[in-house]
This record gives structure tokens, sequence and C-alpha cells, in this order.
């Protein structure tokens, strides 16, 4: 290779790189450093890891916020892991009639069909949120519509529980999980399907054993893209959920903003980071596994 | 097999219903007369007058278009160097370390990018003095890394399917590298770096966590003022800045699908 190629070739790679380097990698690595110090009243808020003492330098790393994490109370952690699951589970429940639906529907809609599948992910997650604020608060749509019909005499509480923060999990997050069942479904060879049918195979029975089969790789994409994001979603559990409903990007938010606890939101981000990595590396794994 | 049965037209119903009834709940009531959000007052354009004279919404506007365009570009310059890099450069050193850095950003929660990307500010302003004070630079800078990884994805993808003979015929012919690159690649993945670039912006537009963690006191985004303003309640005023933005995002967006989708109609037809 001559240097001018191999100039180009950095020209290409280099900034991006190092901008990676720069702005991720070394940011996450001050995250690590900052959970194992102590939180103080200065600024900014943490004692420096390392210290001159006497006897030389000392380090004055502690595990303390990690003990916090642990011994503190655990339903963060819970709520996180459970509102993802569920959110996953209902949005495969809605989203793969609609996705084959899609596939299934004359060519010339299907564009247009996973157009509108697509754009409301365009519109920003805050609004979308909102949408549903006036929806289900006590004096929102639903309850006047009940009262109204004199079915309830009582506004119901339908915001701020964790009914209303799945919800909004499954409404924001429904487009990540209509597109890999789409894909997969779609390119799916239908003389497979036709054949079953013609072999005398009930329609159940085709789903079951070719067509269901068949989208299971996107049902997984699906699923990740879904799980992934809602484990640490801030936005939806902030304003659709209660005290009751904190979720691991919530909490984070609080240590950090409230509490201004800088070392017990970083400690927060690595088990966050640890809780998001597990997934990907077993989507990996399960990839890579010969068929 | 392709038509619409009952089972289908129902599937279809509900899942549209399910993401755009609350939606059109949201532009319905941006045009009432009432303030109480649930109960109607008459058709009313009175809080679209609202929302034009209420300076903190356009100042904030005006700070969100100006970080968009600059960390957009930034994200479409970066992210095509990167996604040209992994697919074109089949060997460099640190190639491994490269690939997990573009898609780490993509599943590290937002949370965790806002927190880790303030406090590496926070640090070099203590060693070196620099960000003086946090604002639209430093938001900016945040915006541009997670939007060049989503750039990079797009372009990765697109030019996995672009013919390389196209290159390497350019090549043959004598053009240098740089004007292949030019006159031949760039163009060829234009819907990816339309798209890409387009994405950047509202990503960045969109973004309330990242901005909040490492803006100042001197930049208040427009999601961040919208988040103030809805934690004190459900008012027609955000329900008309919400209808607002829905809007340009329908059309900028069905612009950008309309586009695509005729360059690939006469690309389709080209061949035949």
């Amino acid at each position: 290779m001559t240097g001018l190629e191999r100039w180009r070739r950095w020209a290409l790679v280099g900034p991006p790189f190092l901008w990676l380097l720069l702005f991720f990698l070394l940011p996450l690595g001050i995250v690590a450093a900052i959970s194992l110090s102590q939180a103080t009243d200065t600024i900014p808020p943490y004692a420096p890891l390392v210290v001159h003492g006497p006897s030389g330098f000392e380090t004055a790393a502690t595990l303390g916020n990690y003990r916090l994490v642990v011994e503190g109370d655990f339903h963060p952690y819970f709520n996180s892991l459970i509102y993802a699951a569920a959110a996953t589970a209902l949005c495969l429940l809605i989203g793969y009639p609609l996705a084959l639906a899609i596939a299934r529907a004359p060519k010339s809609w299907r564009n247009l069909l996973l157009f509108l599948v697509v754009l409301p992910f365009w519109t920003s997650l805050l609004i979308r949120v909102y949408a549903w604020i006036a929806i289900l608060q006590p004096t929102g749509l639903i309850n006047r519509v009940l009262q109204g019909l004199g079915l309830t005499h009582a506004p119901l509480m339908l915001i701020y529980n964790d009914f209303a923060v799945v919800l909004g999990l499954v409404y924001g997050y429904l487009p990540f999980m209509v597109l890999p069942l789409y894909g997969s479904l779609s390119s799916m060879d239908e003389a497979l399907v036709e054949a079953a049918a013609d072999l005398g195979g009930s329609p159940a029975r085709v789903f079951r054993a070719v067509v269901l089969p068949l989208s299971l790789p996107g049902v997984a994409a699906g699923a990740l893209l879904v799980f992934i994001p809602a484990i640490g979603e801030f936005v939806i559990p902030d304003l659709l959920g209660g005290p009751s409903t904190l979720m691991l990007g919530t909490l984070l938010w609080q240590e950090f903003f409230a509490e201004v606890d800088w070392p017990a939101a970083s400690a927060v981000a690595m088990v966050l980071v640890a809780l998001v990595t597990a997934p990907v590396l077993l989507a990996q794994r399960l990839s890579e596994r010969p068929v | 097999m392709s038509r619409i049965t009952l089972v289908r037209a129902a599937a279809l119903a509900f899942g549209f219903g399910f993401l755009y009834l609350p939606l059109a709940l949201l532009v319905a009531y941006s045009f009432n007369a009432s303030r109480l959000v649930a109960v109607w007052g008459g058709w009313s354009l009175h809080w679209y007058g609202e929302l034009a004279r209420d300076a903190k919404f356009r100042d904030a506007a005006l700070t969100s278009v100006e970080i968009a365009v600059i960390a957009a570009t930034l994200a479409l310059a970066l992210g095509t160097g990167a996604g040209l890099a992994m697919a074109r450069v089949a060997r460099f050193p640190g190639r491994a370390v490269f690939g997990f850095l573009l898609l780490a950003p993509l599943v590290v929660p937002e949370v965790i990018l806002g927190l880790s990307l303030l406090l590496l500010f926070v640090a070099s302003q203590a060693w070196f003095g620099w960000p003086a004070s946090r604002g639209v630079a430093t938001v900016t800078i945040a915006h541009a890394t997670f939007a060049a990884c989503f750039v990079a994805v797009l372009v990765r993808a697109q030019l996995a399917g672009f013919d390389r003979s196209l290159e390497e015929a350019a090549l043959d012919l004598g053009a240098t590298p740089g004007r292949v690159l030019w006159q031949v690649t760039l163009p060829g993945i234009r819907a990816a770096l339309v798209s890409g670039w387009l994405l950047a912006f509202t990503l960045s537009f969109d973004d309330l966590v990242v901005a909040s963690f490492v803006s100042g006191p001197s930049a208040t985004t427009l999601p961040m003022a919208v988040y103030s303003s809805v934690r004190l309640g459900v008012t027609p005023e955000v329900n008309a800045l919400a209808t607002a933005f829905i809007s340009g995002v329908a059309i900028l967006v069905g612009l950008a699908f309309a586009l695509i989708a005729r360059q690939e109609r006469q690309r389709r037809q080209a061949w035949a």
C-alpha cells in the first residue's frame, strides 16, 4: 500500500474514530470513574479519586455508591425490566397482525402503509406522550366520556400508574416492532405458504407451521428494538408514571437533578449499561449460532 | 394472496387507529376555543395566536433549529466517512473497536449519553477551561455524536447494495480516488445522504433528555421549553405547537419519501 493510499484511508476513518473516542468512550470512562467516587457538597459535587496525602498519592475510590444501589429500593430495577418486557409482549401482539396485514396488502398500498407506520416515529416522543396525558388524566377524554354515559361516577385513575407507563411504552415503540416484522414477513417465499395451503393445511395450521417459524428472526429483532430502549426510557415514565413506577432512567435523572448526587447517578448508569448490554450480547450469540 | 380480507382490515384499522387517534385528538383540541383541554368550546384559532406571540417558544424554536442544522451537517460528514470506511476499507487498525463505537450509541440509553457527556464537559472545563459555559455548542456536539451513528448505518446499508463495478470502471478510466468518491460513490448513495441528514436533524430537534443534561442556562431548546410547560399541565397552546410540529414533520418526511420513491422508479426504468 502506498503512503498516499494510507493517508487517504485515515482521512476517512480518522475524524469519526477520534470523535467517538473523545465524545463517547472517554465520557463513559469518566462515568465509570465517578461511580467510584464520593459525593460532596463542592462544585462539581464529587471527590477526586486520587488524593495527595501525607504518604504520597492515595486512592479514595469506594464501592459505596453501588452498595446504595443494591441496598436501596430495588423496585426501579424490577420496574424497568417488567415494564420493558410487558411493552415488548404487547407490541408483538398488536404489531404482528398489523405487519402481516401490510405484508399481504396489495403491492401499491404497502409503501404508503409502511410510511404511515414510520411517520409517528419522526414526530417527537414528547408530543406523542403529551397526547396521552389529555386522554388519560382524571379530567381527560376517557373519564369525561365514561361519566357522560353514566358508566362511572368518579373519575377512574388511568394515569400516573403502571398501566399508563406500559401503554406509553407500547405507543412509543410500536413502529420499531412493526418494521422488522414486516421485513421478514414480506421477504417470505409465498410459494411455501401456498404449498402448505394446497396440501390441505387449515389457515391456522399454515400460520403455526410455516409463517410463524419463518418470521422468528423478525420477532427477535423487533423484540430487541423495543426492549432495549424501553429499559432506559425517561420521558414516558416521567410524564405518565408516578412515584411507584420509577424506572432506571427516571431514577438516574432524580439522583442527578434533584439529589445532585453525581456518583450515585453514575452508579445507576453503570448498572443500566450492564442491563442493556446483556440482551445485545445474547442476540449476537444467537445470530452467530449455526442453524 | 395480496388482498384485503376482513381480518386484515380489522388488524389495519386497530393498528393505525391506535397510532393515529391520540394525534388526531391532539390536533382537534388545538382548535378548541375552551381553555379546558377536554371540554369542547367551539372552533377557534385563538391558541395559534397565543403561540405566535409567545417569545419563550419562539426563541426556543430558533435555538433548536440552529443546533439541529449544525449537528445534522456535522453528523452527515462524520457518519458518511464512518459508513464509507466500514463498507469500503476492509482492514485498518482498530476496525473492530470502531465498529463497536458506531453501534453502541444506538443502544445506550439517552440518560447515559447525556450524563456521560456532561461529566466530560465538566471535567474538561476544570482541566482546560473549555467549554467556558454550556449551551448551544455543547448540545450540538452531543447531538452530532449519536446522530452520526444513525447516518453511518444508513450509508453502510446503501453502500452494501451499490454496484461496485461502477467505482472500479471509473478508476480504470483514470479517475483519481477522490474524484470517484465525489462523482460516482456519493451521488450513488444520494438517497442515504438525504434521509441521513433529515434523520439527524429530527433526532436533534426532538431530543429532550441529552440536551437537558448538557445545556446551560443560556440555551433552552424547544423540547426543553415544551417539557417544562407540560410538567405544569396540559394547555391548548402546547396543542397548537404540537400540531404545527406534526404538520411540519409530515410535510418534510412525505416530501423525502416521495423523492426517494421517484428516484427508485427512475433507476428501475433506466435498468429496464
